[in-house]
């Protein structure tokens, strides 16, 4: 579970553009729920997913993560509750690592390297054994159907192609979160209905989905356990509980 | 540990692969690198091991050497010095040293002529080095002619051929009794060129060399000492071809270190914000960095080094040679013997790995410390 308490995220603070991203948000993002995040751009769902992933730290406020795994407090065990506000940069890269897989909206692949390559990128300052996430890496291929692009190089596939291999990676480290930044941005609706089709299948394996997107194939979608509506920074409708 | 192992090698593996990705970009870079390195190396091996050759010649080489000067030119020196100069307190041995230089305008080749009174053989032999041997295409058992200050031809039977070891010196060398020197160049009989001493005790050699200053005038004593120091500075760091090829070639790294230093691309960079939007961290980045100059730099020294060591030890430094191995006309044909000095190899290790490696994360280190949701806005 994802607690924020008043999370506020302002950038260029103290300069002339400073402006205020997020303004004293509350919000808890349950364990096993399929949360979506919509609103028009300028909205703060992208700094939302970004403090929820553990990619930046908030200006005010607390976020707490419940039942997270990391290895600097007790050795493998789950922390209890974990107030990320104000960890160092290391210790957020650590949980980012092991708990969460993301997937963006420019697909951010690594062109010039092959589809496995780019699969296994987040495992490998892991220092987990190659042969083994590789391994996991060709059980993802075969998942997504794309077994046969796996040497090939990423800019040679479709658009629909590229997001299976960007959903691919987020999930090689095995997360317990998926956080999606306008996943359907770049498809059409057929793909995008398929990219749905699959975040049913990670809640069905029990995992926390958090999608923000303003695309209504994905915010009508009935799967959706919660969509929250954002506007100016701060949330205006929580959704259904 | 093997968690370490892991990661070093994962990333390494990355760090291959990136670098085959601009694989155009970075073979020129390590080509370029590599001849750099192998330009400097070679310098290095060729005069370590010239300097090396000279040293044993010149362990041999007499304490003082007496020269008369005439009008400050060097003159012949009477050979009635030489009891008195044994009459100092300390010098062991005195001995005459006979040589010149002899010009053969048939073949149009200068050849250092010198009396070797050890040498056992009676006038009308001759020792001669491999560059006379080449030049005059003779050997061991055959006759050649000098033409006599009188012009008039001296026969000479070539008794030995110096080996090839010696060839540094002694390659354009006519060694010969004292007789036919005297009348290859008319050379008086009561005179030397010079003046071999031995001295007893090293300590002493400038207290001896100033006695014999002032016994006799117009006299210049040379120590063995300040021979060494000749060379040491023709062809030490300090020596001038030496810094003036290392200071280009440094020059050069320095530029082409800079340009790598000047950033990263727009490619690059976003490259550091996707890997730390995946979950590297900025010591991962790094590291990173550090195998993909590593890989580089040290590649680069690697070949540099290996084709250095073929240039002079198996092709005899082509480059250099015409500059750096002497005035003669025959030049010596010789094979330096393989001498590597660690100090200077580790010098040029850390002038050129080091910096580059640091060129190459510095710009990365500045990229990778920004944050990592910078991939999610880009």
């Amino acid at each position: 579970m994802i607690e924020m308490l008043e999370v506020s995220k302002s950038f260029n603070t103290g300069k002339p553009n400073e402006f205020l991203a997020l303004d004293k948000v509350n919000l808890v993002i349950r364990r096993g729920e399929l949360t979506i995040l919509k609103g028009p751009s300028g909205s703060g769902k992208t700094t939302l997913l970004s403090l929820v992933g553990c990619m930046n730290r908030p200006s005010s406020g607390r976020i707490k993560l419940h039942g997270v795994r990391t290895s600097f407090m007790a050795q493998g065990s789950e922390a209890e509750s974990l107030d990320i506000s104000s960890l160092p940069e290391r210790f957020l890269t650590e949980i980012r690592r092991r708990n969460f897989g993301f997937i963006f909206q420019q697909f951010n692949l690594v062109r010039g390297i092959s589809v496995i390559e780019n699969i296994t990128l987040p495992a490998f300052p892991t220092g987990e054994n190659y042969a083994d996430f590789r391994r996991r890496a060709a059980g993802l291929l075969e998942q997504f159907g794309i077994s046969r692009h796996a040497d090939s190089k990423v800019e040679w596939l479709s658009g629909g192609e590229m997001q299976r291999v960007a959903i691919a990676r987020a999930l090689i480290n095995d997360p317990e979160l998926i956080i999606a930044d306008e996943p359907t941005a770049h498809l059409d609706s057929r793909l995008s209905r398929e990219f749905m089709d699959l975040v049913a299948g990670f809640r069905k394996e029990g995992r926390t989905v958090v999608i923000a997107s303003h695309d209504p194939i994905v915010f009508t979608d009935p799967l959706a356990d919660r969509v929250i509506e954002m506007r100016d920074g701060q949330i205006v409708d929580q959704g259904q509980p | 540990m093997s968690h370490f192992i892991n990661r070093q090698r994962n990333v390494l593996d990355f760090a291959i692969s990136s670098l085959l990705r601009r694989r155009l970009k970075n073979i020129s870079l390590l080509l370029l690198y590599t001849l750099i390195v192998a330009l400097v190396a070679s310098l290095i091996f060729f005069v370590q091991s010239l300097k090396r050759e000279a040293a044993l010649l010149l362990k041999d080489a007499p304490d003082i050497v007496v020269q008369q000067l005439m009008a400050g030119r060097h003159d012949l020196i009477k050979t009635s010095n030489m009891e008195r100069i044994a009459a100092i307190r300390g010098v062991t041995e005195v001995a005459p040293r006979q040589w010149g230089y002899y010009f053969d305008p048939v073949f149009g080749a200068n050849y250092t002529v010198m009396v070797d009174t050890a040498l056992g053989y009676d006038s009308g032999n001759a020792i001669i080095g491999q560059g006379v041997a080449r030049n005059q295409r003779i050997a061991a058992g055959d006759i050649f002619t000098l033409r006599n200050a009188q012009n008039t031809p001296l026969l000479l039977n070539v008794k030995e051929v110096l080996p090839y070891e010696s060839e540094l010196l002694a390659s354009d060398m006519i060694l010969m009794a004292p007789r036919d020197f005297t009348l290859l160049f008319g050379f008086p009989e009561d005179a030397a060129t010079d003046l071999a001493v031995t001295v007893a005790n090293p300590r002493e050699t400038i207290t001896i060399a100033g006695k014999i200053a002032e016994m006799i005038p117009n006299s210049r004593p040379i120590l063995k000492s300040e021979i060494l120091r000749t060379y040491d500075s023709i062809f030490d760091w300090r020596g001038g071809l030496m810094v003036t090829i290392l200071l280009i070639s440094i020059l050069s790294f320095v530029i082409f270190a800079w340009d790598k230093a000047a950033g990263l691309s727009a490619e690059e960079k976003r490259e550091t914000g996707i890997l730390k939007s995946i979950g590297w961290e900025t010591s991962d980045i790094l590291l990173l960095k550090f195998w993909e100059g590593s890989a580089v730099s040290l590649s680069a020294f690697l070949l540099g080094v290996a084709a250095a060591y073929i240039h002079v030890f198996f092709f005899s430094a082509p480059l250099f040679a015409p500059v750096l191995k002497g005035w003669s006309v025959l030049y010596p044909a010789f094979r330096l013997k393989p001498h590597i000095d660690l100090y200077q190899l580790s010098t040029l290790f850390f002038l050129t790995v080091m910096p580059y490696t640091a060129a190459t994360i510095l710009p990365s280190w500045l990229t990778a410390t920004t944050d990592a949701d910078s991939a999610m806005r880009s």
